[in-house]
């Protein structure tokens, strides 16, 4: 089985982002409800479980709580073509924060990851003078730095850019990712896992799913066919889509919800998984005018097309289809452990006795909550529940 | 000898990898670990030994199991969760299946039987042509969608948990048949959009459907005496297979989806 | 001195052997073309191919030729060229037409082409699985605030939504005033509004009496020469259109010769009968932006706050303008581009004033996404969307909804041919001579509307399903799903449509 193409000379990252590269594939997200830190090899297994929904041409993990050394400070996984993109990026880095702590992140070759890329972390914290100066709140800060680099420095891009969590992915079957970046090495209480089956060549690392931005991770199997207009509506908040690959306005739309709308997360799933409008006219009120209003407030967000995705965050992860189901996604309980994969089977390999096994609803959120950290989402305030109602087989 | 892991999977040779156990024409296979090809692979080449029962040991994920096998007197017992794809293309074997199905099963089958003592995914008896899947559980999203009947073959499936969206859909022949009573799902015994496009064929929902449940080609009625006993006859099996007892399935009143007519889309178009 | 120098452009030629002599043909034709001496003897001049002679002559006798008079050939004068000036050599007159710029441009929709599914994403079924086309008119708040209620979440404070209106698909009828067109027009129009879910637009002629009982499906157009327009006529509408110009005529008011304006018409114009009613180029109390602003609130005030939407025609600036207009506080933007149509208007301004709604809807969409506030009003384009195509293309392009005028007024019988500023419009249409007008059914009118918007909304349901979208606002703005074929790079720039191949 050859595991990778031959690749001609690889052109520069900005050439390949303006073509849309196809997501694809099998996903998985895995969290210890309790806050126990689990090492990574679960999620690499259960990647390699679905070894044949890629094509060894992009894979990635989320990991959460895995670096309590600095939980505080923001940690920016940056890849970059070459020193020079290097040197650029990092000065606007230091012009926006206070860099605690900047490395290699610690890698190992691995047959068949051929001309990886320079991969550094860099954790930092706001420089609070500047911050005064431009006005803005500090997460805003990252996303404006993240946004500028991605769009403004050839050759370079970032990977993540949250707290105590980070991103790791390339172009490369998972397993050989997780190789690469050392991944056994590490331990959270959450793990997002992706594989690509990208229907461009090359896949280039940017690519590669999760797709994250600040504490956001985001892992999606399907097609967004409404992208075009969802990136388009998202430029107006001032987001830049530079990926080439649907995923990337999945976890731009959260950050604006969550974060910046402060929508409770069942309602932004609401609303990006709108129900139809049958559903709708049949339901009382004021259930009802809920959800018309979101759906005329935030159709160009609605994502539309096959989705299955994963997000995760520090605090928990939420599992969610489209809302015709159009692609797998299937869940199970086991003990404190939930985990969702797109196949039962590969759930079955990391978990030996499952409680539970479910397929959740199409369009219904399924919410996974650590406890002892506190819910990233403003407007779920008093939000107590942690799983959507469970339904099992 | 050894063989290459990639991916965790071991894509070698039978010989090293999977523990063949043969007692007459039954033939025992230990799947752990090994890659769809070669499981698959493992089953012809046992076939073509002569066996004609397969046992599939800790099956998991495998894909593809039973597709394009041929002849009436084949038997597979899959124990585990088989991967996708499950008696795709299949012709005339039995396929018995100790756990949950994923999505994909009796894709276009042609002929044979598919139980699945547990529940299954989406998209369920695509196209299927002939022969029969009985699922004990629940199913998921599109089951038995475009069915198909012909020179009078009838495909029948039936499910004895709740079953989601698009139930039917498209269905241009054949029995489909959802009974509510083995389900772990909260909510209705069915989504909506049954039969939504269904041109031929029969659905049977035990229980009542409110109309906005029904797709706008179907009409739903009430099953009559002779249509509920004629039901009877064909859920003995089920019955028998899973150890339900027929009076207690037939003590609710069934409801039966047909289509209102075989061109539903005729007045939409104007030629040319 | 002979001085009429135009000749016939038509012939008329009938089959003796088929003719019955019922002499239909000369009830039919409302431009007088037919006399009877024991058969039709037509006046070719007189003939401008409406075909209704042709359509309802019971042997099928009749069919009308271009005329095969041979001109010395010439493309940079072509033979309308020449005539148009023998007219006004003839009558020093400003030349007046009806219908739309019929000049040669390009048209920049036949060079877009649609995306459609294949493999790496699946198309959707149309026929089976639910397609939404349901579209709100009107402005948003840019979020959703919620609290937490007893049951679950609830909407706080209505979010503003009240002043949305509803369209089961994205069509609207486009406004043509109750004097350009026939009152059973209408009647027509208000009718298939009501049943498809949809509005129609009195234009700026006032709204007869017989409309009231269908206003909940009506919009009414408050234009600068204010006809009809009183308290009443404002809240009677489920919105006001302030029509500040139409993509016909550019810079210049609405035109109603005397010809037109019987009785009725005057009475709900409030004007007198038989003059003519010549709209005030701009409205006088709008000379700037800020007055705009000003009427539509003073509007706002006499209504309750029903939604106010701004009808402009599509030129130069458009871009700007529409972000004005939308500052200013109106609900909708409605752009006419230039190839809409119009009861009567000067040909010179028809044909040479504007640019295209292709263009017009694409820079205003990006313009206002740039500010950040595409989301306080809705678009409506027109001025021709000619087909369900060129509908999901104008949607792509960043419209919430089209209007159609021409191409309802084609469904109700119109053949194009721009005779409606004479007043004597065969089919029933732009005219109000009784005997005329009557041949219009409202009832056969508001069927033959209806079929048209359904068709239209099953054909841009397919291209949904192709696009592997189940709803239309995940079409809406997509230039994604866009290409264009044939166009100039720079002009593909301003569609912000790709071409064909990237």
């Amino acid at each position: 089985m050859t595991l990778h193409p031959l690749r001609g000379k690889r052109p520069a990252y900005r050439e390949e982002a303006p073509y849309k590269i196809h997501g694809g594939c099998g996903l998985m997200g895995i969290c210890d409800e309790s806050g126990a830190l689990m090492g990574a090899e679960v999620a690499i297994r259960a990647m390699a479980a679905q070894h044949d929904r890629g094509n060894g041409l992009g894979g990635g993990f989320a990991g959460y709580g895995i670096y309590p050394e600095l939980p505080d400070h923001t940690c920016l996984h940056v890849m970059y073509h070459d020193e020079q993109a290097r040197a650029e990026a990092e000065g606007m880095i230091g012009s926006a924060f206070c860099v605690e702590h900047a490395e290699p992140i610690p890698t190992r070759p691995v047959e068949g990851i051929i001309d990886p890329p320079l991969v550094w972390r860099y954790f930092v914290t706001p420089d609070e003078r500047r911050l005064v100066e431009v006005g803005v709140p500090a997460d805003d800060m990252v996303v404006r730095i993240v946004m500028g680099i991605n769009s403004g420095v050839d050759g370079a891009f970032v990977a993540s850019s949250g707290k105590n969590m980070g991103a790791f992915k390339g172009v490369g079957y998972p397993e050989e990712i997780a190789d690469f970046f050392r991944l056994e090495e590490y331990q959270g209480h959450t793990w997002l896992g992706h594989h690509r089956f990208p229907t461009n060549t090359p896949g280039w690392w940017g690519g590669a799913h999760p797709f994250a931005l600040l504490d956001w991770s985001v892992v999606h199997n399907g097609e967004l066919s409404s992208y075009g207009i969802n990136r388009r509506y998202l430029e107006q908040f001032g987001y830049r889509c530079t990926l080439g690959t649907d995923t990337e306005v999945a976890a731009y739309l959260f950050d604006l919800l969550l974060r910046r709308h402060e929508l409770p997360l069942k309602v932004a799933c609401g609303a990006l998984a709108s129900p139809l409008w049958s559903d709708i006219d049949r339901r009382s009120e004021p259930e009802r005018e809920l959800a018309q209003a979101l759906r005329v407030v935030y159709g160009s967000a609605m994502l539309n097309g096959p989705f299955a995705l994963v997000l995760g965050f520090n605090g928990g992860m939420v599992a969610l289809n489209d809302r015709i189901k159009l692609r797998p996604l299937v869940a199970a309980r086991q003990g404190s452990l939930l985990m969702v994969a797109s196949e039962e089977s590969v759930l079955r390999e990391v978990l030996d006795a499952p409680d539970l096994v479910w397929s959740p609803k199409a369009g219904e959120p399924l919410i996974a909550r650590v406890a002892g950290l506190p819910w990233p989402i403003t407007g779920d305030r008093d939000e107590g529940s942690t799983t959507a109602e469970v339904t099992a087989w | 000898m050894t063989t290459a892991l990639v991916g965790g999977l071991d894509t070698g040779s039978i010989g090293a990898a999977a523990l063949l156990d043969q007692v007459g024409d039954v033939t025992t296979i230990d799947c752990r670990g090994l890659h769809y090809r070669a499981l698959n692979e493992a089953i012809r080449s046992a076939v073509v030994e002569g066996a004609r029962t397969v046992h599939l040991l800790n099956v998991n994920g495998q894909r593809y199991i039973g597709t394009g096998l041929r002849g009436g007197d084949l038997r597979l017992e899959v124990y585990g969760t088989p991967g996708q794809a499950v008696a795709m293309f299949m012709d005339g074997p039995t396929v018995e299946i100790h756990g949950n199905a994923q999505d994909g099963v009796g894709n276009t089958m042609n002929a044979g039987e598919v139980v699945v003592r547990g529940s299954a995914g989406d998209v369920l008896g695509y196209g299927m042509r002939r022969g029969r899947i009985f699922v004990e559980g629940d199913v998921g999203y599109r089951a038995g969608i475009h069915m198909k009947a012909h020179d009078g073959c009838r495909p029948l499936i039936v499910c004895g948990g709740k079953a989601r969206d698009y139930f039917g859909e498209y269905m241009a022949g054949g029995l489909l048949v959802l009974l509510g009573m083995n389900s772990g799902l909260d909510g209705p015994v069915v989504g909506s959009h049954v039969g939504t496009g269904m041109h031929g064929g029969e659905i049977f929902v035990r229980g009542e459907l409110e109309a906005w449940q029904c797709g706008d080609e179907v009409r739903p009625m009430l099953a009559t005496e002779p249509e509920t006993e004629a039901l009877g006859v064909v859920l003995g099996d089920y019955c028998d297979v899973f150890g339900l007892d027929l009076a207690e399935v037939l003590s609710l009143p069934f409801t039966r989806i047909g289509p209102a007519g075989c061109r539903p889309y005729a007045g939409l178009y104007t030629y040319v | 001195m002979v001085t009429r120098f135009v000749q016939p452009e038509f012939r008329v030629k009938i089959d003796a052997d088929r003719c019955h002599k019922c002499g239909r043909c000369v009830q039919q034709c409302g431009w007088g073309v037919y006399t009877f001496a024991e058969h039709p003897i037509p006046d070719h001049g007189a003939c401008r191919a409406c075909h209704r002679c042709v359509t309802y002559c019971p042997a099928q006798a009749i069919t009308i030729e271009k005329s095969p008079l041979a001109f010395r050939e010439n493309p940079h004068w072509p033979t309308s060229v020449r005539k148009d000036v023998w007219r006004q050599a003839e009558t020093a007159g400003v030349l007046l037409t009806g219908m739309g710029n019929d000049q040669p441009y390009l048209n920049i929709f036949d060079h877009l082409v649609l995306d459609a599914c294949q493999v790496t994403n699946p198309s959707i079924d149309p026929l089976r699985e639910p397609m939404e086309l349901r579209t709100y008119l009107g402005g948003r708040p840019d979020r959703v605030e919620v609290s937490t209620g007893a049951e679950g979440f609830v909407l706080k404070g209505g979010a503003g939504l009240d002043t949305n209106v509803r369209l089961d698909t994205p069509i609207v009828f486009a406004p043509m005033s109750y004097g350009s067109v026939s009152l059973n027009v209408h009647r027509s129009l208000a009718r298939a509004a009501r049943r498809c879910g949809i509005l129609m637009n009195t234009g700026e002629g006032g709204m007869h009496a017989d409309l009231y009982p269908y206003q909940d499906n009506v919009i009414v157009q408050v234009a600068s020469g204010r006809f009809g327009v009183d308290p009443e006529y404002l809240n009677r509408g489920v919105a006001v259109e302030i029509k500040v110009g139409q993509g016909a005529k550019p810079g210049i008011g609405g035109h109603l010769p005397g010809e037109k304006a019987d009785r009725e018409i005057a009475t709900t114009r409030m004007i007198p009968q038989g003059s003519d009613a010549i709209s005030p180029a701009p409205h006088h109390d709008i000379y700037s932006i800020e007055d705009l602003r000003q009427l539509i609130y003073s509007i706002k005030e006499t209504t309750g706050y029903k939604p106010v939407g701004v009808k402009i025609a599509a030129v130069h600036n458009v871009a700007a303008i529409a972000s004005g207009i939308v500052r200013a506080g109106a609900d909708y933007v409605y752009l006419d581009g230039f190839r809409g149509g119009t009861g009567a208007a000067p040909q010179v301004i028809r044909d040479h004033v504007g640019i295209p709604i292709e263009v017009a809807v694409a820079v205003v969409d990006q313009r206002l996404r740039d500010e950040g506030i595409r989301h306080w009003a809705s678009i409506i384009a027109a001025g021709s969307v000619r087909s369900s195509a060129d509908l999901a293309k104008v949607i792509a392009l960043g419209a919430d909804a089209a209007a159609i005028g021409s191409a309802a007024l084609l469904a109700l019988g119109c053949h194009l041919c721009q005779g409606c500023h004479t007043g004597s419009c065969s089919w029933g249409i732009a005219t109000h001579k009784p005997e005329l007008v009557r041949r219009l059914d409202p009832e056969w009118g508001a069927e033959r509307l209806t079929n048209l918007v359904t068709a239209w909304s099953n054909e841009l349901k397919e291209i949904l399903g192709a696009l592997g979208v189940n709803a239309i606002e995940s079409l809406r703005g997509s230039r994604e799903r866009l290409r264009t074929l044939g166009l100039d790079a720079q002009t593909s720039e301003i569609l912000g449509v790709k071409p064909a191949g990237l």
